[in-house]
């Protein structure tokens, strides 16, 4: 008997998503490979850009860009820079970015986009669902389970405001992984399965350098170090600042204010940064209002300009060096990552310190992706045989007497890691005890992070010294705090309420992913709606101008009323709001226009072949 | 418990390269990400199993976290297995020290009682080992109450060497409790 059983039993598909400051993307395991899907737009990139169109419509990534310059206020990039933190903790990231913080921030920080207000968590939402969609349109199904990578020094409240951000945006968030480790993880899969290696991870807005130690499909971290508050868009910054200068001197013009001319030549900035990693000079060009700006900038002035900020990440390398117990000679190789690691002066300094030559044969950009891949495949069970340890960043304290910090679980511990401490009441009928955890290395409370305040609750009441309540601290395989509290005595669990320092009450998440499910469909179409008009514009150019070519005079007269037919009737759609009318439309001029795209083409050749211009 | 997770008989000397390849092993098996498919309290259960072994590591593969951990689990009290008070040999160099600090944070005299102290450390860590294996072949309780008190003076130099390379200009008796 030849018959194939099919078990219907395959698991659940997991994907894998680097949340990035500048880009985000999404990955999955096609069989044993790990691959970056490709979005329908044909990009791979996702850009982090959100935009709400005076309609009301959320668009996201490369759509989205144009809205930067059309629609500054209705949009937002670098949200990252804004996850899990506080109004005071954000004051030198207002100056320099264009957050529009929304009054009545003072628990939770709130955005606007034009007359609605959204929390970080939900900003990043949109960027995760537009991933969810372009995996789901790649791999058809429905996708609901996802990894996502996190800065390696990010704190437990920005890991909780991530993983808030996975449940708004209707994903199963399995792991939380840390960027450097997920690279490794790729690195480690493609090149190296034995030895010593630094990870050295500039992207956008975040720093990380990991030593990790790997012996057969093992990945130890030995120590992770960084900084959440330096990247890429610090030295555009720095750029940027020196154009508006220059502006303001000869234009006698203070554009700062303007969010169109910023976003203008923000990108125009940018440009010029990416070029300078493989030219020795370029010029900043900017045109404004009919005025031109020009500045030349060469590879010498520019590093000049960054050297601190590339010192800046020394500094956490030097560091982690200790911690993991290693030299530089100890170190066999270092991968780069992030789109930074592109500059030659970050790619020379790396090199000076740990005295060897950086890996930059994987694409910065995508790497991490690729290692949030193979993670998802390991909880899928798809990738067998690699095993993750990690450690957590920062040390878990709590404050004691006199406003002092008792260290539970130090920094570069492996996790899950967990420490137990007995708490007792200091007054006779005591009923609660409050317990503040903070995060970081200093001696002061006050100069740690604060965590959450733990309340003990429906303590029985006795005299001052004789409760003795188990609380055990818990850091999860996401680096995130569990906290659960037992009576020594009768050994029953204790309530423990928790008040975050920072981010969204279980509550506060819930109703937002309600929110979310309501507006889903709407969403969803507004941006289709968005998208289909963007392509219509982007065709009917490309139509007008090949209409001015030559090859347009060699077509028959029906076949050019077939193209002017197509042309008008595209027009007349564009004004409604049905995307798939528009899209159907835009197909009709497509082919209407083939014919003639072939001609041009065939015109170009020939003209090339006789060395004139046509 | 830390000795159990990890498939050891409690000892205070330990072989440091066997202790990370029972680590890997245990690791291998216990890792959370491969229980990610079983239902919640199988998932639970490994959190558990996987933290108390990585608490086991960290705390057994350090030797004095060992000791300490083995001296409470033979009952000798956490609080108590830290002194705040001068051990009376140390007396006259804390003296000395205080003063050469006071007139500045650095030079050949904090320099030279650096490498006293530094001294009497590994002094205090060979008498440690000595102890260590002693206790492993007879469990003596004396021996825990010896290692007890190198701990403390060890941990009272390590403060003394802490100061002259932080060149920190106070030596109050606070600053010394930890």
């Amino acid at each position: 008997m030849f018959q194939i059983e099919f078990e219907d039993n395959t698991p659940d598909r997991v994907v894998g998503i680097d949340l990035g400051t500048t880009n985000s993307l999404v990955a999955w395991m096609n069989l044993l490979r790990p691959e970056v899907i490709t979005g329908q737009d044909g990009e791979k990139l996702v850009p982090s850009i959100v935009s709400l169109t005076p309609e009301g419509a959320l668009i996201v990534g490369n759509a989205a860009r144009g809205e930067l310059i059309n629609h500054p206020e209705r949009t937002i990039y670098s949200v990252k820079r804004l996850m899990g933190r506080g109004l005071g903790d954000i004051t030198e990231e207002v100056k320099l970015f264009p957050f529009r913080i929304a009054s009545g921030s003072e628990s939770v920080i709130q955005v606007e986009l034009g007359e609605k207000t959204f929390t970080p968590p939900q900003i990043s939402a949109f960027i995760l669902k537009q991933l969810k969609r372009n995996a789901e349109a790649a791999l058809g199904g429905t996708i609901t389970k996802a990894v996502i990578t996190v800065p390696a020094y990010f704190n437990d409240a920005q890991r909780q405001a991530t993983r808030d951000a996975g449940r708004i945006a209707g994903l199963d968030v399995l792991r939380l992984v840390n960027e450097p480790t997920a690279a490794a993880l790729a690195y480690g899969l493609e090149k190296r399965q034995e030895g010593t290696i630094a990870v050295y991870d500039l992207g956008g807005g975040t720093f990380d350098i990991s030593i990790l130690r790997l012996h057969e499909g093992l990945f130890e971290v030995l120590a992770t170090n960084g900084d959440t508050h330096l990247g890429g868009d610090d030295i555009d910054n720095r750029l940027m600042k020196i154009a508006l200068e220059d502006l303001q001197t000869e234009w006698g013009e203070d554009l700062s204010h303007s969010g169109e001319a910023i976003q203008t030549l923000r990108r125009e900035v940018i440009r010029a940064k990416e070029a300078l990693s493989f030219e020795e000079a370029v010029t900043i060009d900017f045109n404004w209002k009919g005025k031109h700006y020009q500045r030349r900038i060469t590879r010498e002035i520019f590093e000049g300009l960054i050297r601190d900020i590339v010192d800046r990440t020394l500094g956490p390398c030097r560091n982690c060096l200790k911690d993991a117990g290693v030299t530089p000679a100890d170190i066999d190789e270092v991968v780069m990552v992030g789109g930074s690691t592109r500059i030659p002066l970050v790619r020379s300094a790396v090199e000076v310190l740990f005295r060897t030559r950086p890996h930059t044969e994987i694409n910065p950009d995508e790497v991490v992706a690729l290692g949030a891949a193979v993670q998802a495949g390991i909880l899928a069970g798809t990738v067998e045989n690699q095993v993750l340890l990690d450690v957590t960043p920062l040390s878990l304290g709590i404050e004691t007497y006199g406003g002092i910090v008792s260290k539970i679980i130090h920094r570069n511990s492996t996790i899950p890691a967990s420490a137990r401490e007995t708490f007792t009441t200091g007054v006779d009928g005591q009923r609660n005890v409050l317990i503040h955890v903070v995060q970081g290395e200093r001696e002061l409370a006050q100069d740690n992070r604060s965590l959450a305040r733990f309340d003990l609750k429906g303590i029985a009441p006795m005299p001052a010294g004789t409760a003795r309540i188990e609380v055990r601290f818990l850091i999860d395989a996401n680096g995130i705090l569990n906290v659960t509290a037992r009576d020594e005595r009768t050994g029953v669990e204790h309530s423990v309420e928790v008040k975050p320092s920072y981010g969204l009450t279980d509550e506060q998440v819930e109703a937002m992913i309600e929110a979310s499910i309501d507006h889903a469909e709407d969403d969803f179409r507004a941006a289709q709606l968005v998208e289909a008009r963007s392509s219509a514009e982007t065709i009917l150019t490309a139509a007008a101008k090949a209409k001015n070519n030559a090859a347009y005079g060699v077509l028959d007269s029906a076949e050019r009323g077939r193209i002017e037919t197509a042309m008008a009737e595209l027009r007349t759609e564009m004004n409604g709001d049905d995307p798939h009318a528009i899209s159907a439309k835009v197909e009709l001029l497509n082919q209407a226009t083939q014919h003639l795209a072939e001609t041009i083409m065939n015109f170009a050749l020939k003209g090339m072949l006789k060395g004139t211009r046509l | 418990m830390y000795f159990e997770v990890l498939e050891l008989a409690p000892a205070l000397s330990l072989d440091s390269a066997d202790l990370d390849k029972r680590f890997y092993r245990l690791s291998r098996k216990y890792h959370p990400d491969l229980f990610s498919r079983r239902p919640a309290a199988e998932q639970q259960e490994a959190l558990d199993r996987s933290a108390l072994l990585n608490d086991a590591y960290r705390t057994l593969k350090d030797p004095i976290k060992r000791a300490l951990y083995v001296l409470k689990q033979e009952g000798f009290e956490a609080d108590e297995s830290v002194s705040k008070e001068v051990p009376p040999e140390l007396l006259e160099e804390v003296f000395e020290l205080n003063m050469a600090l006071e007139e500045s944070s650095e030079g050949p005299e904090i320099d030279a009682a650096r490498k006293k102290f530094e001294g009497m450390r590994n002094e205090i860590d060979g008498e440690m080992r000595t102890a260590f294996a002693e206790w492993d072949g007879s469990h003596r309780r004396e021996t825990l109450t010896q290692i007890r008190s190198l701990l403390n003076r060890r941990k009272y130099l390590t403060n003394l060497i802490e100061k002259t390379t932080l060149g920190k200009t106070t030596l109050s008796e606070n600053s010394v409790s930890n």
